[in-house]
């Protein structure tokens, strides 16, 4: 029984961040790397793809270590684990893939300050166990993941006509440029919620029912 | 005429909050009111113009002097975690009435990405010592500029009839998007 219990609250844990608390739509999380990536979609992919190695190992680490760290230097100790991992991907991207690296410049170290990460570690990782805690940042950084390429998607596709650099739109429509710059990516992110609100509303109304 | 150039493109051209979408967090979760905006844009502006004074020469002196510029994103943490720390003592020493009018804001401040994303931008873009406190101090009020507009329009907002799906932080960042539409206006203005 104990077993089953464990294996559901597994899948809970894991499915929880693709929807119910999707760090983007939800818990309005890392917004700084959503707006500003999401030109296309495999900036958003690349980046999505960087929090999920920084959120899992990070989490690996904190929910190992959290039973030494004094409570009251937590943070500043979580942060230089995030910080360490984050110039591991760094490096990495600048080895291996220079063009993406330069594409999403100064964003990729700014995942060390990206709240999704701390907020993980300060609300999950410092208080469970190291496999749930692994389980839980990859629910929610793949969550993360894929909001961001639905957003660089509509953003790609409205702009540039193209969807991870093929054309799929005509030539007889017009890109509409804005959507490549900042008003697009706000305007685009705001009806993104709206969306996610009216289907949440309407889910409760069947339930209701 | 170089820092003149850095400082209206930090505040109107490339606003921080609105063209390079750092600080949106307290952008959107604190610009219900006018007044804690002006606070919270005050605090993030004092706590931008020292951390680019120091980060700079963290940068300069230490990190490129001994050749380890892979610490960088690890000692910029630590300096601003410490700064704000030090900063808030400060502060509660010095003046009681200016500590409760930051209150909460101070050490939020930590994680609002603009203070690291300055910091990587001027190491970036190799300003020197007073380029880069000036690009901080624009910085700073490009972002209480766009904090208090934000929170003018939104005390509006409680009277408007916004549809149901969109309310709250939706309809905030629909706004954003329009105000980020108005600033490119200014873009014509310098190129840097």
């Amino acid at each position: 029984m104990a077993a089953k219990d464990d294996r559901k609250s597994v899948g809970v844990e894991f499915v929880k961040g693709f929807w119910k608390e999707n760090p983007i739509l939800v818990m309005l999380l890392g917004m700084c790397p959503t707006l500003a990536v999401t030109t296309s979609v495999i900036n958003g992919l690349t980046m999505g793809l960087a929090v999920v190695f920084v959120l899992t190992c990070s989490s690996l680490i904190v929910s190992i270590v959290r039973n030494i760290i004094p409570k009251q230097v937590r943070i500043p100790v979580f942060i230089v684990i995030i910080a360490t991992f984050v110039t591991m991907v760094d490096l990495f991207l600048k080895a291996f893939l220079l063009d993406l690296s330069k594409a999403l410049g100064p964003f990729i170290p700014l995942i060390v300050v990206n709240c999704i990460i701390l907020g993980r570690a300060e609300a999950f990782a410092s208080k469970k166990g190291v496999f749930l805690s692994v389980v839980d940042a990859l629910g929610v950084s793949f969550g993360f993941t894929i909001t961001l390429v639905i957003l660089g998607g509509i953003r790609e596709v409205l702009g540039m006509r193209t969807f991870f650099g093929h054309p799929v739109l005509g030539e007889g429509f017009e890109p509409w440029i804005v959507m490549l710059l900042p008003p697009g990516a706000f305007i685009t992110l705001g009806l993104l919620l709206g969306v996610k609100n009216s289907i949440d509303k309407r889910l409760k109304e069947k339930r209701s029912r | 005429m170089e820092v003149i150039l850095i400082f209206i493109s930090a505040v109107l051209v490339n606003n921080f909050v609105l063209s390079y979408f750092l600080g949106i967090c307290p952008f959107i979760g604190v610009s219900e009111r006018i007044e804690s905006s002006v606070s919270m844009g005050f605090a993030v502006t004092f706590v931008l113009t020292l951390s680019a004074a120091i980060t700079w020469l963290i940068n300069n002196y230490i990190l490129i002097a001994f050749n380890v510029p892979f610490l960088q994103y690890v000692s910029f943490i630590i300096v601003i975690a410490a700064l704000v720390q030090f900063v808030e003592m400060f502060i509660r020493k010095t003046s009681k009435t200016l500590y409760y009018a930051l209150g909460i804001y101070l050490p939020l401040i930590t994680t609002n990405c603009a203070i690291l994303g300055l910091a990587l931008f001027g190491a970036l873009r190799a300003y020197s010592f007073i380029e880069n406190i000036v690009f901080g101090i624009g910085a700073g009020l490009g972002f209480t500029l766009a904090l208090v507009i934000m929170a003018g329009i939104r005390e509006e907002l409680d009277l408007a009839d916004v549809p149901e799906p969109l309310k709250g932080a939706a309809i905030t960042l629909i706004i954003a998007g329009l105000l980020a539409l108005a600033f490119m206006g200014f873009a014509g203005l310098i190129s840097v």
